[in-house]
């Protein structure tokens, strides 16, 4: 099975590492190599960066292809947020020679190689299913929990699609199939698909408004008899996570793949990180 | 009777340049404000954010909070009939409104963060000890645990004109 360079970003490592030790176990456990991005930085965060300056936020990023680039990998990353930074990029700086000259420009004046145009963006979600496979999964999750799962799969991973091109952005699959392979049923429910509240910047500036949307979500998740939330994304997990340690309701356990793979595999509970969880997990 | 405003083609074309190049395929039908998460909780309308743009209101767009309230979720973006970038305009008009200095402080906080230590997210002591304990290493092998990697960040910011753009914020 072909090497990755593993995307960190900064809410995975900084803020629910736990997600970071179960994605190295659970790839590492089906044949999947990562190797460390030395001096990556944030993708950088599109809500605001790109918000505030589209060259700065592409010259960050294109920093961050380059280190890919020079080992020869390429990138895989556990999270929308850095998905979209990332993925968007490369798509625009592989295919667009002048745009890749200007920003070469920019990164010769900072002192970084320049970057040839040869990277490919991967999400941990869509490497599962189209590299490892459902089956692969599904034989390795003898420790499946049978519960009834929202399966969350926020936005930027499959949007937008016509550059993405992962799975339908309307009625999506591939995210269930494998929640769905590792024990779990995973229930239809009202507005699926809808954003938690946190992105474009939203969480930043008017949590409250963030919040509201993440609450309607909830509710809906609640009604269709959800006992776990599984995201793909950090940062749609800290929303559902400390959003509902701030709504004081719901207190539905928040999961990311990595982390219901990584029960369903059967690893020591320890190394998953739960307990910074602000929702209790006690499953 | 209100004073009717005068389109002003000027702004349009700039936002058109500046990356929002599908503003003028919209033909309002409001697919977009029929599928905004946002417009359900606040008064946000998509709709009216792209007449506005297309018709080169740029006071009533670039101080707007409405710029502000979309997540980018993309979902009017996909159903668009008319194949408007929604995403792309908005990024535009941002892109146009931080250069006239409108950037909620919360916002700049997080552009400096990035610009001056790389991440978005600090480091905290309790940061490094979950991640030992985790057996990870405490310091992750990002621009945290490399300083000529994080000189070459902070000079795409010098570059780029990002650490003047941020410092102009009201």
């Amino acid at each position: 099975m072909a090497k990755y360079g593993f995307f960190l970003g900064c809410i995975m490592p900084l803020r629910y590492p736990g997600i970071e030790s179960s994605t190295r176990a659970v790839l590492d456990s089906l044949g999947v190599e990562l190797v460390e991005m030395q001096g990556a930085s944030c993708c950088p965060a599109p809500g605001v960066t790109r918000s505030f300056d589209q060259t700065y936020w592409m010259s960050v990023a294109a920093r961050n292809l380059v280190i890919a680039e020079k080992m020869g990998v390429d990138i895989v990353t556990i999270c929308n947020g850095c998905f979209d930074t990332l993925f968007e990029a490369a798509h625009k700086l592989n295919h667009d020679v002048e745009l890749r000259k200007k920003i070469n420009k920019i990164l010769k004046e900072a002192g970084v190689d320049e970057y040839q145009g040869t990277v490919n963006v991967r999400h941990f979600v869509e490497l599962l299913y189209k590299d490892v496979g459902v089956e692969a999964i599904r034989a390795k999750a003898r420790h499946g929990k049978g519960m009834k799962a929202a399966v969350h799969y926020g936005c930027h991973f499959l949007k937008p699609s016509n550059i993405k091109k992962i799975d339908d952005a309307e009625r999506p699959h591939i995210f269930d199939d494998i929640v769905e392979a590792a024990g779990m049923t995973s229930l239809p429910f009202k507005d699926k698909g809808t954003c938690c509240g946190a992105g474009g910047g939203v969480r930043a500036r008017t949590p409250d408004v963030a919040l509201k949307m993440t609450k309607e979500n909830l509710t809906n998740m609640k009604a269709a008899g959800a006992e776990v939330i599984v995201d793909c994304c950090p940062f749609c997990h800290l929303q559902y996570d400390a959003g509902q340690a701030q709504l004081k309701e719901f207190g539905i356990p928040v999961l990311h793949l990595s982390q219901l793979l990584g029960l369903a595999f059967g690893l020591e509970k320890e190394k998953l990180g739960l307990e910074v969880h602000l929702t209790k997990v006690n499953l | 009777m209100a004073e009717a405003k005068e389109p002003n083609p000027e702004f349009t074309r700039k936002v058109v340049e500046a990356g929002g190049k599908t503003v003028n395929l919209c033909f309002q039908c409001g697919t977009c404000t029929g599928s905004c998460p946002s417009g359900r909780q606040t008064a946000f309308r998509v709709r009216k954010l792209v007449r506005r743009a297309q018709l080169g209101f740029e006071e009533d767009v670039l101080p707007s909070d409405d710029l502000w309230l979309c997540t980018t979720c993309f979902t009017c973006y996909e159903r668009c009939p008319r194949g408007v970038e929604i995403v792309d305009v908005i990024m535009a008009l941002r892109n146009m409104a931080v250069r006239k200095g409108y950037m909620a402080e919360p916002h700049r906080k997080v552009a400096e963060l990035i610009s001056k230590t790389g991440h978005m997210v600090s480091l905290r002591d309790e940061d490094k000890a979950l991640r030992a304990k985790l057996g990870l290493q405490g310091v992750p092998p990002t621009v945290f645990s490399d300083p000529k990697a994080l000189e070459q960040v902070k000079k795409i910011g010098v570059a780029c004109g990002f650490d003047k753009l941020i410092a102009g914020g009201k």
